[in-house]
């Protein structure tokens, strides 16, 4: 197991050598040149050039590179090119943000997921199955957009029973935002419900074939315990894997949720920055949700590999 | 006369496979829900222009956010554009776009697939790796990273759809020729004298198609949430394009005065979506059978 995550690790060092230096060659083909976006289309071109010595962008490709990644590693993210504020601390308070809206979606999506699971499961082929499995694969593949709006113009506009803008002060404690947060956790959830809800389906339909359930049954336990203590504790696997994966899988769907409901987290941090040809925002905001993104898939595989001891992965 | 007799013989065993398939279906109703969804929506592509009662860059400033009428039963936006007309325009876009992304990443993803499978060693090991570095950046995130440098417009976000899912392609074909190539009538036209482009495209390719259908449908819905989600971030198609997407981010302006600025184009994109992946799932069960969600 160790060697195992050691070399996961090792693989997750290169994945995000390779993705800095994507992200950085890709923000390198810009239309406009960040000297003139610096100081406006109005600027003479001695200025222009002035600056572009000054932040070393007339040197090599490559030497900027290193440089770039020799100062994200030691914690220096450059300034803001629009608010001149250092990046670091801007991303790192958007990012609790998009932290602590993640944390309700998950406190939401994961038990009501399993428990559509598991009832899907039981009646397995009947009506209630089939209408489970419908609604979340329905809910799978809506857009956040299409389905926040639609919360907001119900739950927000036409009952009124939630704000329906979530643009708070980003310094906000939790309990300050917890009233702005339901409506945009409601909206992450609706995607996470169906992938959890399937996995728990599967997974249990296939622990209950297995003998050692059948087993439990017949010696008379409780439908209760025989769900939870011989199905559900090998069933949930895979609900795991997925859970954990959903972490990083939760870091792109805020995106979206958070422009729609002007929540400000790190998503909407990266949609502002690219509509500004915000470089340093840009690049470091895409840094951190990579990081997070193969950090959650390695907790998901270990995860796995010690719940489950029969399947040790990478072998 | 013999001749059609033996060929009815032979076709009757595959009537009733057909049959017993259909006979499946029944118990899925999602499925025949969502093909006829999907039927549906390339339908109106393909004959919306025609149907549509209004040019779908008509503006009328006198009409504008007009709630559904007679004249215009999915009322007007805030140009006064009649919003079942682009709606309807809008449907070929969508369609063409995601169709067309996931085509490109399906062709490339294939043939990523099967050489890197076929080849194994050292360059399959480089190919995949190379793959698991694009699968660790977010596809959104990636589209809006590259969508930002490329500019936006129809043409890139169809090279970025199609860019970013050849990696998930790669991977589900690899796996499978990984597999084949394990079998003996591989083993057997290799014994043949065969050459291996011989190989890879007659006997393998086939027996992997159904496995490709059942992505391409999954990439395709997964291609209109992120033409969609593009679109909506103004970072896709460009207006006056009637992109769904773009349709429902100028709604958000207009929404709490006139809803059906949003619910509109909003249900189409829901619809839609909901459409493929019932369809995508019910494909997996015709084709695939006793795969994972068939349990």
């Amino acid at each position: 197991m160790a060697g195992y995550i050691l070399k996961r690790l090792v693989f997750i060092f290169i994945t995000l050598l390779l993705a800095s230096i994507i992200i950085f060659s890709i923000t390198q083909f810009l239309p406009g040149d960040v000297a003139r976006i610096i100081l406006g289309q109005f600027a003479t071109d001695t200025a222009i050039e002035n600056l572009r010595e000054e932040l070393g962008l007339n040197r090599a490709l490559h030497i900027q590179y290193i440089d770039w990644a020799g100062n994200f590693v030691r914690g220096d993210w450059g300034n803001s090119l629009t608010s001149k504020l250092p990046v670091r601390p801007m991303v790192m308070a958007r990012l609790s943000n998009s932290a602590m809206l993640a944390g309700m979606a998950l406190l939401i999506y994961v038990p009501l997921g399993i428990i559509l699971g598991v009832i899907a499961a039981l009646k397995r082929d009947k009506w209630p199955d089939h209408l489970i499995s419908g609604i979340s694969m329905a809910f799978v593949g809506l857009p956040e957009f299409v389905s926040g709006l639609l919360l907001i113009a119900f739950l927000a506009i036409g009952l009124q029973w939630f704000p329906a803008n979530s643009s708070i002060n980003p310094d906000s404690t939790f309990l300050e935002a917890l009233p702005f947060l339901i409506l945009p956790a409601i909206t992450v959830s609706l995607t996470g419900l169906g992938y959890i809800a399937r996995m728990t389906r599967s997974g249990t339909i296939d622990v209950l074939r297995n003998d050692y359930v059948r087993a439990a049954d017949l010696k008379g336990l409780p439908a209760w315990q025989v769900l939870i203590r011989h199905t559900l504790r090998n069933s949930l696997l895979p609900t795991v894997t997925v859970v954990a994966m959903g972490i990083g899988w939760l870091m792109g769907g805020l995106i979206v949720t958070e422009t729609v409901y002007g929540y400000p987290g790190l998503g909407r941090l990266l949609v502002y920055a690219i509509q500004r040809q915000d470089l340093p925002l840009i690049q470091a905001g895409s840094m951190i949700i990579v990081a997070i993104y193969s950090f959650s898939n390695l907790a998901a595989d270990i995860l796995y590999g010690m719940l489950n001891p029969r399947i040790r992965v990478g072998k | 006369m013999v001749l059609t007799n033996s060929s009815k013989k032979q076709n009757e065993p595959k009537i009733s496979r057909l049959s017993a398939k259909l006979k499946r279906l029944r118990r899925y109703p999602t499925t025949l829900i969502g093909f006829s969804i999907v039927i549906l929506f390339l339908l109106v592509a393909v004959l919306g222009p025609w149907i549509a009662p209004y040019k779908y860059t008509d503006q009328n400033l006198a009409m504008r956010l007009q709630p559904p009428s007679e004249s215009h039963i999915f009322g007007t936006d805030q140009f006064g554009r009649d919003i079942f007309s682009r709606v309807l325009v809008g449907s070929r876009d969508v369609l063409v776009v995601a169709g067309s992304g996931t085509s490109l990443a399906i062709f490339f993803g294939m043939l990523v697939g099967l050489f890197s499978a076929y080849r194994g060693g050292l360059f399959d090991e480089i190919v995949m790796r190379i793959m698991d570095v694009i699968l660790s950046i977010p596809p959104l995130l990636l589209a809006m990273v590259i969508l930002f440098s490329l500019g936006p417009s129809r043409l890139n976000v169809i090279i970025v759809v199609g860019f970013l899912y050849i990696p998930m392609v790669a991977r589900v074909v690899r796996s499978v020729v990984l597999e084949l190539k394990t079998r003996q009538f591989v083993e057997a036209a290799r014994l043949r004298g065969e050459s291996s482009l011989y190989i890879l495209f007659n006997e393998i390719l086939p027996n992997v198609l159904p496995h490709l259908a059942v992505e391409a449908s999954m990439r395709f819905s997964y291609s209109i949430f992120l033409v969609a989600s593009l679109g909506f971030l103004g970072l896709g198609v460009q207006p006056p394009s009637p992109d769904w997407g773009l349709m429902v981010g100028d709604a958000r302006t207009w929404f709490h005065q006139a809803r059906w600025v949003l619910f509109f184009p909003a249900g189409a994109i829901a619809l839609l979506v909901v459409g493929v992946g019932f369809m995508s799932d019910g494909l997996r069960r015709m084709l695939l059978p006793g795969g994972v969600s068939d349990v």
